[in-house]
């Protein structure tokens, strides 16, 4: 295998430079070349307008992808609750199974899980495959892999969706690498390419500075974990009527090498800004603890969570679980008003997925402006008491 | 107790930076760093090794100049280290790279307990440690945060959840992925610094290992990456000019329109 460039066809450039995750490639005499670093990925050809870069000896094609056929979202379930996630990818997963023309289907394993399977066809699942037994009411990565490749292997799926939670981001890379098939890893979007029937899975890479978009193109199925908070819910509705088929389990138990010994909920951080859809954050442009109050305020009236940078989390303002960032928490809200942050690239990466991006900082070159949608250069003493102000009068 | 733990090398993040002119990144002059997950896996080992003996051994695949990451381990107080380097390892996606340390470990002797970090920094996928433990066909817990018990053939551990942990307890061999809570890591010691310099690493390529070539590097890999680019920043981006109640009010009116309050 090698990658080469066609010096006649490259004029030099760069775009391949920007789009090589490794620094790979050099600009030199313009022309394009790799050092060592090159790792193969293919970025780089696809990106060049002149077709001069080629990578030689690919890896064989026409794999077993035509007897799989459907969707299938693994629906995840921690004491008996099945987890958000799984709603948004049903949501996600009747419109890859639409425009595939196949079915959608819902795997869920637990136990006295009757109630969970009628709710999941009512969030759209044409199929519940179901697997019922005391010994999978918690999450034992061990069967919950074999019972899950065995009916992979019976019922042969073409797509294997599931939240990129704990749970998911644990078993589900087993899975993938028994069954011999790829597995893309907390994806943000998906669609199918409907001429070659293949999933493109985009995700964040690099702590969220790159995105990078993956097929899976000859192995089947093809999995994807999926990051929470990005697809939007499935429709409710009880009409829907769906098929339950149920997995005996008998057997599956004698010899486990993996034992869950307790499960055990941490519930003392109230806030989990993991989950909020509007994070209110300070940064230490509030320059005192007690100003604090008027981001919680704010947080408060939006029905949101409070957030923080680093800087007022070290200097001991509020306690690090409210932290975004690098070494904080990622999130992801439909609105994140960023009061009196900077925007070091390390705050950046935690939170630059939101949808709407608000900035308020008393400097119009702060560069949390770079990743705002909408911006307001002034005082967070003037404008966030402003806002509390309107949205109390708005809300009454 | 023999303990391998896994290290990738890894371009140091931190330095990555968004220019403001064009919009995309900068990468010059970025540093090689092992994987800061890793660091915990390397700590957490050498702990093990204080209480219970044995040998502490150090993989890493990557090209030859992860040999740097491994001298690093070493200088720590790592035993012994392994390079798996050879251009056909090249574009490997997880199960390749699973595949590829699964035979090398194997390679470097029997073991207890394999140690790799939650996740890489770069690929952030986090799935190489449960595709080792895969191939190698033993038990692993991931994301785990605290050991609580070592016996002769069986390790319990604490692993994080969305809300809360788990304890579990699996059968040696095994493989565990650790988070950054679980330890605090030494600096390097002088003796470990010394070793470091004159330690021989073996190299081995895809001649040592008994794996085909179809299974490992780009031929070996199931995913392919098509496009990569950068996430659009800031394309939307509007100063909301005027004074303090015009800049509220503007506000207001475009987050009514977008949906969002
Ligand atoms: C390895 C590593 C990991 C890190 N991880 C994280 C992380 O997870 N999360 C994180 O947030 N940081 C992280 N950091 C730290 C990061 O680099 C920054 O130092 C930090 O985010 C700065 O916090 P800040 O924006 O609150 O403070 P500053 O950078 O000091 O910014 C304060 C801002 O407030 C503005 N301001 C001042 N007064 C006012 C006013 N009256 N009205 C309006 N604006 C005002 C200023 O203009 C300034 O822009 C990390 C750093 C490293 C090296
Ligand atoms: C932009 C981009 C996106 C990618 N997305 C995917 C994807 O979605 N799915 C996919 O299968 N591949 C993907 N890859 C390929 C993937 O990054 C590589 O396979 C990489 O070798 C391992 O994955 P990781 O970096 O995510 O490691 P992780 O699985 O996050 O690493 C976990 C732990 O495994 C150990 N480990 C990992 N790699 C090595 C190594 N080389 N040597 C020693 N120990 C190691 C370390 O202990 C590490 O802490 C992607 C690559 C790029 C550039
Ligand atoms: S993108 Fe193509 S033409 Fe441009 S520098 Fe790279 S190889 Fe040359
Ligand atoms: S194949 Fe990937 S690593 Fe190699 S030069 Fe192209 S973009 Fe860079």
């Amino acid at each position: 295998m090698s990658i080469k460039i066609d010096i006649e066809l490259c004029t030099g450039c760069g775009v391949c430079e920007e789009a090589c995750p490794f620094e790979a490639i050099k600009i030199q005499d313009d022309v394009a070349s790799m050092d060592e670093r090159c790792n193969l990925c293919g970025a780089c050809v696809d990106v060049c307008s002149f077709e001069a870069i080629s990578i030689q000896g690919l890896r064989k094609t026409g794999g077993d992808g035509n007897d799989h056929k459907g969707v299938w979202v693994f629906a995840e379930q921690r004491n008996g609750k099945i987890a958000s996630v799984v709603l948004e990818l049903l949501g996600e997963g009747r419109k890859l199974a639409d425009k595939l023309g196949v079915d959608l289907s819902a795997v869920f394993f637990g136990y006295s899980v009757e109630m969970q399977t009628n709710e999941l066809i009512s969030y759209g699942a044409d199929k519940v495959y179901v697997a019922d037994a005391p010994i999978l009411r918690d999450f034992n990565d061990e069967i919950y892999s074999k019972v899950l490749v065995d009916l992979i292997n019976e019922y042969k799926p073409e797509i294997v969706l599931s939240g990129a939670t704990a749970v998911g981001r644990s078993f589900i890379p087993e899975v993938s690498a028994r069954l011999e098939t790829g597995l893309t890893a907390d994806c943000t979007a998906l669609d199918i390419d409907t001429e070659r029937r293949i999933l493109l899975q985009t995700r964040p890479a690099f702590g969220g500075n790159i995105m990078a978009t993956i097929i899976c193109p000859d192995e089947r199925p093809q999995m994807a974990t999926v990051r929470h908070k990005v697809m939007k819910k499935a429709t409710y509705d009880t009409n829907r009527k769906g098929e339950v088929i149920k997995k005996d389990i008998d057997g599956y138990g004698v010899n486990l090498r993996t034992k869950v010994l307790e499960v055990v909920e941490e519930i003392g951080e109230t806030v989990n800004i993991a989950e909020a859809d509007v994070i209110v954050s300070g940064g230490r442009g509030l320059q005192e603890p007690k100003n604090f109050k008027l981001i919680e305020e704010l947080a408060k009236i939006l029905g949101g969570a409070v957030g923080a940078s680093r800087g007022a989390v070290d200097a001991g303002w509020i306690p690090y679980s409210h932290q975004v960032g690098q070494t904080g928490k990622t999130v992801c809200p439909k609105l994140y008003i960023a009061c009196g942050i900077s925007g070091a690239v390390q705050h950046l990466v935690g939170m630059q997925s939101s949808d709407v991006i608000v900035a308020i900082n008393i400097d119009k070159d702060a560069p949390i402006f770079d990743v705002a949608t909408f911006g307001i250069a002034g005082d967070v003493f003037e404008v966030v008491p402003a806002l509390i102000k309107r949205f109390n009068e708005i809300r009454g | 107790m023999n303990i391998v733990v896994c290290i990738k090398q890894v371009p140091e993040t931190t330095s990555v930076k968004i220019s403001k002119d064009t919009n995309t990144l900068m990468r010059e002059g970025v540093k090689s760093i092992i994987n800061p997950f890793d660091m915990y896996a390397i700590e957490e080992g050498l702990r093990i090794k204080e209480r219970f003996g044995g040998r502490i051994s150090a993989v890493s695949m990557g090209p030859p100049q992860a040999e740097e990451a491994l001298r690093e381990a070493v200088s720590y107080g790592v035993d012994d280290a392994f390079l798996l380097s050879d251009r056909a390892f090249a574009g490997a996606d997880t199960l390749a790279t699973s595949r590829t340390l699964a035979k090398g470990i194997k390679k470097i002797g029997s073991f207890d307990l394999i140690i790799c970090g939650k996740q890489a920094i770069d690929g952030d996928t986090a799935q190489v440690g449960p595709g080792i433990a895969e191939k190698l066909d033993i038990p692993f817990v991931a994301f785990v945060r605290k050991i609580r018990e070592i016996s002769n053939h069986s390790i319990k551990v604490e692993r994080m959840m969305d809300n809360g942990y788990d304890v579990m307890e699996i059968t040696l061999p095994s493989l565990i992925t650790v988070v950054k809570e679980i330890n605090e890591p030494r600096m390097p010691s002088l003796r470990g610094k010394m070793k470091a310099k004159s330690i021989d690493i073996p190299t081995w390529g895809l001649a040592d290992l008994e794996i085909g070539e179809d299974k490992v590097g780009l031929k070996g890999s199931a995913t392919q990456v098509i496009k990569v680019f950068t996430p659009k920043r800031g394309g939307r981006r509007e100063m909301l000019e005027g004074s303090v109640e015009t800049q509220v009010g503007l506000l207001i009116n475009r987050l009514n329109d977008l949906k969002v309050i």
